[in-house]
């Protein structure tokens, strides 16, 4: 009945519905995996985080406290020490204290982390993304048009992935300078030949279908065919794909920024906290462990959400 | 076979002269702040200038890269600005000891690997499959700086067990390899313990190991004479491949711990914007990169005889 119903009225409308029912369905088939529900849960944890910053951040991410320079977790300042803010010379009472302590300006190590998720969860999806649609580009040309157009595209793809990846990326920046647009750049640039051989594999495997032939058949550009029948088959494998994907760009950016390569300062996003107090790392090491165990945590949540949807899409 | 080999010999030199060649032009982009690099920020435009003349860098760049190719093929790899020596003066001697740190992380990494690999692989879904998995999964999503870090903070500043720097200042030191050999090892043996056990599931589920199975082999004589010999032969390609890997993970390693390797070498250069150095490194990891790549498409054909050569 319903299966008529749908049939009668193919408006926009009951698509849109259709898409809603499927995303709901595909919520309700991670509750099947663990796995996927702990991976999942921490995303969002960190999301939240980072959306909800300026409530829950107690401090201003680069506002300086200097008694409080390298102050231990939950240790509050000597009182009667003298400091200067935006708002002019204070004077501490004994009760300023950071949650998580202070880093070597004196800033709330608790407060630069939860606005670090915030630098960290616009850039890595950003990178991937601009990585995604350069890679899916190439992967459809290459599949679906084959010929010349597949050999150039797989020979420059197989030569840049032979390359050892943080080699490239250090090169990159080197030639380019820091700078976020630069980032997502040399993301793309480093892991668009990868996507591009997965969509490939996908391509060559749908490009044979029937539906294919049947919208050949109907005089489909060879656009439509390849981002409106062909795409959406390959979606499930490259959704996994972008999960862990998410996961290197997020360990990339984290690579980047403790080298001193990453977004310029005084950027909060977390590897360019470890960078900045890498030198106290042995003495007080608070301020860089915090960091540490956030990135770490946020990489496992989008391995754990992949492997997931992974068993997920195994069992049907 | 000889074809064969041929052939990739030569793709392997035709890759690593266009690589040079992009690479060669890239850097050039970047002449200007190599002078600023050498002379300091507060000298003049004149001075910079002059100073690119005296060391030839306003010729046009096909000559510069002649000459630069034919110092390389006699070994000569150009001067190091930040450095103030020949870059082949110091390019082995890091090379030799990056080298070292490589061989413990495989000594380690692999046997750990491939024993999870297989205990895991051998019972698909058993508790300690399902353990296995989930530490490796653990293991692989904290990046090696993270782990560097915490690593430190624990084996450094709370016990106190091991020195928090590998500079090896005191000559050679054991005990300053092991939490760079830790950090790489923990970062890398999940991938490998993954690759095995997908491996080892397929094999144990092919007829042949049933067949032996139901002839009444003993269990153990299945695993080592039957299985494992087909199931390592996909972990193989992975494990060279892990070279390439490797070469990335120094430099965040050799960085954190000073460790007066490659990688650190590769990012001093970087950072200096020193050309001629950062060309030799980065033509080194081309021609690892490279040799890996076509070691490993050998050694898979030759393992494998269900390919032929073609």
């Amino acid at each position: 009945m319903a299966q008529i119903e749908e049939d009668l009225s193919p408006g926009i409308a009951s698509r849109l519905a259709d898409q809603a029912r499927g995303l709901v369905k595909g919520v309700f088939l991670l509750r099947e995996s663990w796995v996927g529900m702990l991976g999942a849960g921490i995303l969002v944890f960190w999301v939240i985080v980072a959306i909800l910053a300026p409530v829950l951040a107690p401090y201003p991410p680069d506002q300086q406290i200097s008694p409080l320079i390298n102050a231990p977790p939950m240790t509050a300042a000597e009182p009667g020490r003298t400091f200067f803010t935006d708002e002019g010379m204070l004077t501490t009472d004994g009760t300023e204290f950071y949650i998580l302590g202070g880093d070597s300006l004196g800033r709330d190590v608790l407060s630069r982390l939860i606005y670090g998720a915030r630098s960290v969860l616009i850039y890595a999806p950003l990178a991937t993304g601009f990585a995604y649609a350069i890679g899916i580009l190439m992967g459809l040309l290459a599949g679906y048009k084959r010929g010349w157009i597949d050999d150039v595209l797989s020979r420059i793809s197989d030569m840049i992935l032979a390359f050892p990846v943080l080699v490239l990326y250090v090169v990159i920046i080197t030639v380019m300078d820091r700078s976020a647009m630069n980032i997502v750049l040399a993301v793309t640039f480093a892991s668009a030949p990868g996507i591009m051989r997965i969509v490939r594999g996908l391509v060559l495997d749908l490009r044979n279908r029937d539906y294919v032939a049947a919208a050949q058949t109907r005089g489909e550009s060879s656009w439509y065919i390849m981002f409106r029948e062909i795409l959406p088959n390959a979606r499930g494998p490259l959704i996994v794909d972008a999960c862990l994907r998410l996961g290197y760009t997020t360990i990339t950016i984290g690579v980047l920024g403790f080298l001193g390569l990453g977004l310029p300062p005084p950027d909060p996003n977390w590897g360019n906290l470890i960078a900045e107090n890498r030198n106290i790392a042995l003495t007080a090491p608070h301020s860089t462990v915090f960091p540490c165990l956030a990135i770490s945590s946020l990489v496992l949540g989008l391995n754990l959400l992949a492997d997931g949807l992974r068993e997920i899409s195994l069992k049907d | 076979m000889i074809f064969f080999l041929a052939k990739r010999i030569v793709l392997m030199l035709l890759t690593m002269l266009i690589v040079s060649i992009v690479l060669f032009a890239v850097l050039e982009v970047n002449v200007e702040n190599l002078a600023t690099r050498v002379l300091g920020q507060f000298a003049t435009p004149e001075q910079r200038a002059n100073w690119l003349e005296e060391n030839g860098y306003l010729r046009p760049i096909y000559i510069r890269y002649i000459e630069w190719i034919t110092g390389v093929l006699q070994g000569d790899f150009g001067h190091s600005t930040r450095f103030n020596v020949p870059v082949s003066e110091m390019l082995w001697g890091r090379l030799g000891n990056t080298g070292l740190l490589g061989l413990c992380v495989f000594a380690v990494m692999i046997p750990l690997a491939l024993t999870l690999g297989i205990l895991s692989g051998m019972k698909e879904g058993s508790s300690l499959d399902r353990s296995i998995t989930f530490v490796s999964v653990m293991t692989t999503s904290v990046p090696e700086f993270a782990s560097a870090v915490l690593m430190s903070a624990v084996f450094v500043f709370a016990l106190g067990w091991l020195p928090g720097t590998s500079g090896m200042t005191q000559g050679f030191n054991w005990a300053e390899m092991v939490l760079p050999v830790a950090v790489l090892v923990l970062y890398g043996f999940g991938y490998i313990a993954r690759m095995m056990r997908a491996s080892m599931a397929e094999v144990m589920h092919s007829a042949y190991i049933r067949t032996a199975v139901l002839k009444g082999l003993p269990y153990q004589r299945v695993i080592v004479r039957h299985a494992l010999r087909n199931a390592m032969i996909a972990p193989f390609t992975v494990i060279i491949l892990q070279i390439n890997w490797l070469l990335s993970g120094v430099i965040v390693v050799e960085y954190f711990f000073a460790y007066q390797g490659f990688g650190a070498l590769l990012l001093d250069a970087a950072l200096n914007v020193d050309i001629d150095l950062i060309m030799a490194c980065a033509m080194v990891a081309t021609v690892v990169a490279v040799a890996t790549q076509t070691i490993a498409d050998i050694g898979y054909t030759y393992l494998n005889p269900r390919i032929r050569f073609s």
